[in-house]
């Protein structure tokens, strides 16, 4: 799986019917450092994030395997809202308290 | 299946209920040197025993989700297994 952040929302009526009723997010993969990576991805999401939270993504068939996706044709699902991270024991990101260099930074 | 380093570790509460109770760490993927292969990945650890620092492999795709109890999971990294020696020939390292 991969990291993403939620970047934007879309809006459409016509899709296939298999599609209707879900809700399909865009999202930008980013770095354990939270820098930006190449790839943008269009994700049906199933736990309700919204734009600007960091979630964790399946793409492939994998993405097709949750009660919402199954057999719907579908290659990215939004399967985890993320509260933190860590790499070698330093927090990274921290939903609520943010980084700590950008929590004395900015 | 792809050799790789556990990194870090993942926290999310509000998430998939089939990944209720599993763990979720940061991966870098590997080259047979030892060198890091792309940008590190999030997967799930069907060992229960992996930790940060560890060597191991782990499987991608829709085989990603085996590892767990419940199939059924929208997961797409697993671990499978942690390396305690690896012998690698010397043409097989990349140059």
């Amino acid at each position: 799986m991969f990291i993403g952040k939620v970047v934007g929302t879309v809006v459409a009526n016509r899709r296939d019917s298999r599609l209707q009723g879900l809700p399909l997010l865009l999202v930008r993969r980013v770095d354990v450092d939270l820098s930006e990576l190449a790839g943008t991805v269009l994700a049906v999401d199933t736990v309700g994030s919204g734009v600007g939270e960091y979630v964790l993504y399946a793409t492939g068939s994998s993405a097709r395997q949750t009660e919402r996706t199954n057999k719907r044709p579908v290659d990215a699902v939004i399967m985890a809202i993320i509260d933190r991270w860590d790499i070698g024991g330093e927090v990274k990101y921290h939903k609520y308290y943010g980084p700590p260099e950008a929590a004395s930074g900015s | 299946m792809q050799l790789g380093r556990v990194i870090g570790t993942v926290v999310a509460t509000q998430k998939h209920e089939a990944l209720q109770g599993v763990k979720l760490l940061i991966v870098q993927p590997l080259l047979p040197d030892g060198n890091p292969k792309g940008r590190p990945v999030v997967a799930v650890d069907g060992t229960a025993q992996a930790g940060p620092g560890e060597l191991i492999f782990m499987i991608g795709g829709r085989e990603g989700s085996l590892v767990l109890e419940k199939h059924f999971t929208p997961v797409d990294q697993g671990i499978v297994g942690i390396v305690e020696e690896l012998y690698v020939a010397v043409d097989a390292i990349p140059k």
